[in-house]
């Protein structure tokens, strides 16, 4: 059947616009995208306020407070060195969700770049790689994070480095997967029959449709840097006392918890709401990025 | 029955570079120490004489490619070297921690199966519904905790609170163990189940949309005998391999959680030679650590086959 131009473009504009209104609809209808982007971005909002939010300087000592139980002056009480619980709840946000937030970024663009590079040369190339990949694997993360950060030294670099060195292979593993589909589709081949070079049909072309897998994962993975980083905190090989941080306060508390519970319980919950903010967040860009593959 | 194992040999070789790769993380992990090594394991007021003895146990007084020789030829003989704190062979203290890690592992991986089954069976068979949504809830709250915390709200709730288990520690017989193991193994089991009921919960559903559930429904079957015999036999395939891939997961979490319960396991012995600056153990359970689960992963597949006939790892081409 033959269709007028004109016909044709009606079509063609109707279907846009069902598109667009599908979209629309879709960030309104997304749930768990908007639960997660309120929860993330009070957490966030905290967190760059901490110095106007927080009540009490987080590291000051008073030693003639210590272990005051929950009050007006202090709602969350103090702990062993009379500093503020609150105040440092507050700052520990910025700590911990910076940290968790930059953590990722390493990893994401080392190991989306070299697993792009496998999937699409492909040949001897990708078997190194994925060996590299499987080696790395075999280390659980704690273990590899635990010594790394023990062999660099405590502090924020290692941590990064750390998780770097551990989390890029997922990236790697995923991108290339998704470079191994995509190579085939016809606008690839199109692009290198036109001419482009690898690099261009690389970046332009592959990129762009590869890397949504690769956010959404990204988004499960600060989920478990931030675990990652509060549980370096809590061993006592994360950040450096007397930095507020959430897993450092959870330890301090676990001391006391029979006379002061909430001192090692908040934290913790904290560390809850945040990973189910994050955790809706990144349900709801899978849905928006990759509606196909909805369950 | 054996034939479906005939991809075990290659799969063997190929894990060989893997092993290799392994041992030369580990080996240049004591490279990356800043300065002199021996100095940055024993700490600054070490003695002249203490350093240059470690200099000469971790061969330092070599060519790099000459000392990973070195480290390759000990550890063929089953020598991971000195424990600087206890003084003893660190392969004696992997040992002795073991079992104690390994019946952790077991006992939290038998409860999350005792967990997730029925929650995932729950919310399977009314996908969407209310039930579906208070599972799903579950997990991500489950998948939200920090593993070290849950520890120590359930010492809170079921140690000191309701005084139905210990606070801590291992036990002195092997009676005990099962009870001082329980905690621990159930903080374990309840961050596991959120990846194992996710990975069931789909797989029964596409199980329940099959022709043969059709069939064995119109030959009488039903209920729990329907579910037992059909639904979770074919369901389970999938999650072992959820299962084989996630261990490594739970390995590391339980380094943690011993830490938490005094447990005196392979993660105790870790945590506490990294305070200890204790070089030569956290090498050696690293290294260990990583083996096994290059092990797991093999036995992995091989369950898998074993399994499912319809798997055939030995045919050609599955990269």
């Amino acid at each position: 059947m033959m269709t007028t131009p004109t016909a044709a473009l009606a079509g063609f504009q109707a279907r846009r616009r069902a598109v667009r209104s599908r979209s629309i609809k879709a960030w309104y209808r997304n749930g768990s995208l908007m639960a997660g982007i309120v929860v993330v971005g009070l957490l966030v909002l905290v967190a760059v306020l901490a110095p106007v939010l927080a009540p009490y300087d987080p590291i000051a000592q008073h030693l003639t407070d210590v272990l005051q139980p929950p009050s007006a002056a202090h709602w969350l009480g103090t702990d062993k060195f009379g500093r503020d619980v609150l105040s440092r709840l507050i700052w520990g946000a910025q700590v911990d969700l910076r940290v968790g937030f930059l953590a990722v970024l390493i990893p994401f663009v080392v190991g989306s770049v070299l697993g792009a590079i496998a999937g699409y040369f492909g040949g001897w190339l990708d078997t190194v790689l994925m060996r590299i990949v499987d080696i790395f694997f075999a280390f659980p993360f704690y273990v590899m994070v635990i010594a790394l950060v023990f062999v660099l030294g405590a502090g924020e670099a290692s941590i990064y480095i750390a998780i770097a060195a551990v989390s890029w292979v997922s990236y790697a593993r995923i991108v290339r997967g998704e470079v191994l589909i995509a190579k085939k589709q016809d606008y690839v081949v199109a692009a290198r029959l036109g001419g482009m070079s690898h690099a261009r049909i690389l970046t332009r072309h592959i990129g762009p449709n590869v890397l949504s897998q690769a956010i959404i994962y990204g988004m499960s993975d600060i989920v478990m840097d931030i675990m990652a980083i509060v549980t370096l905190g809590y061993l006592g090989l994360g950040i450096n006392p007397p930095t507020a941080e959430w897993g450092s306060m959870i330890n301090d508390g676990q001391e006391f918890i029979t006379t002061q519970w909430q001192q090692a319980t908040i934290p913790g919950l904290v560390v809850v709401v945040t990973s189910l903010g994050l955790s809706w967040l990144g349900d709801g860009l899978s849905d928006l990025l990759s509606p196909e593959r909805r369950k | 029955m054996l034939h479906r194992l005939r991809f075990l040999p290659g799969r063997l070789i190929q894990s060989i570079p893997v092993v290799f790769g392994v041992t030369l993380i580990v080996f240049f992990m004591a490279r990356l120490l800043p300065g002199n090594p021996a100095l940055a394991i024993l700490g600054q007021r070490a003695t002249a004489a203490a350093v240059a003895a470690l200099d000469k146990q971790l061969g330092l007084d070599t060519p790099i490619w000459e000392q990973y020789f070195l480290f390759m030829g000990r550890l063929f003989q089953g020598n991971l070297g000195t424990s600087l704190t206890y003084q003893l062979p660190v392969t004696q203290l992997v040992a002795q921690a073991i079992p104690v890690s390994l019946s952790l592992l077991g006992m939290a991986l038998l409860l999350s199966l005792v967990i997730s089954i029925p929650f995932a069976a729950l919310a399977a068979f009314k996908p969407g519904s209310g039930r579906d949504l208070a599972v799903r809830g579950f997990t991500l709250l489950g998948q939200g905790m920090p593993q070290f915390w849950l520890a120590i709200m359930l010492i809170l709730l079921l140690a000191v609170g309701a005084h139905a288990f210990p606070v801590g520690g291992y036990g002195t017989s092997a009676l005990d163990h099962p009870y001082y193991l329980f905690l621990p193994a159930l903080t374990l089991a309840i961050t596991m189940c959120p990846t194992v009921i996710r990975s069931l919960r789909s797989s029964i559903i596409g199980v329940l949309g099959s022709e043969y559930i059709g069939t064995a429904k119109s030959k009488g079957s039903y209920g729990a005998a329907l579910f037992r015999g059909h639904v979770l036999r074919n369901a389970a395939i999938p999650t072992v391999s959820i299962i084989g891939v996630n261990l490594g997961f739970l390995v590391g979490g339980s380094l943690v959680i011993e830490k938490v319960f005094a447990l005196p396991g392979l993660g105790s012995l870790m945590i506490n030679a990294i305070f200890a600056r204790d070089f030569p153990t956290i090498q050696g359970v690293t290294l260990f650590v990583a083996l096994f689960v290059v092990a797991v992963g093999i036995l992995t597949d091989v369950v898998y086959t074993m399994l499912d006939p319809r798997v055939n790892l030995g045919a050609k081409d599955q990269s």
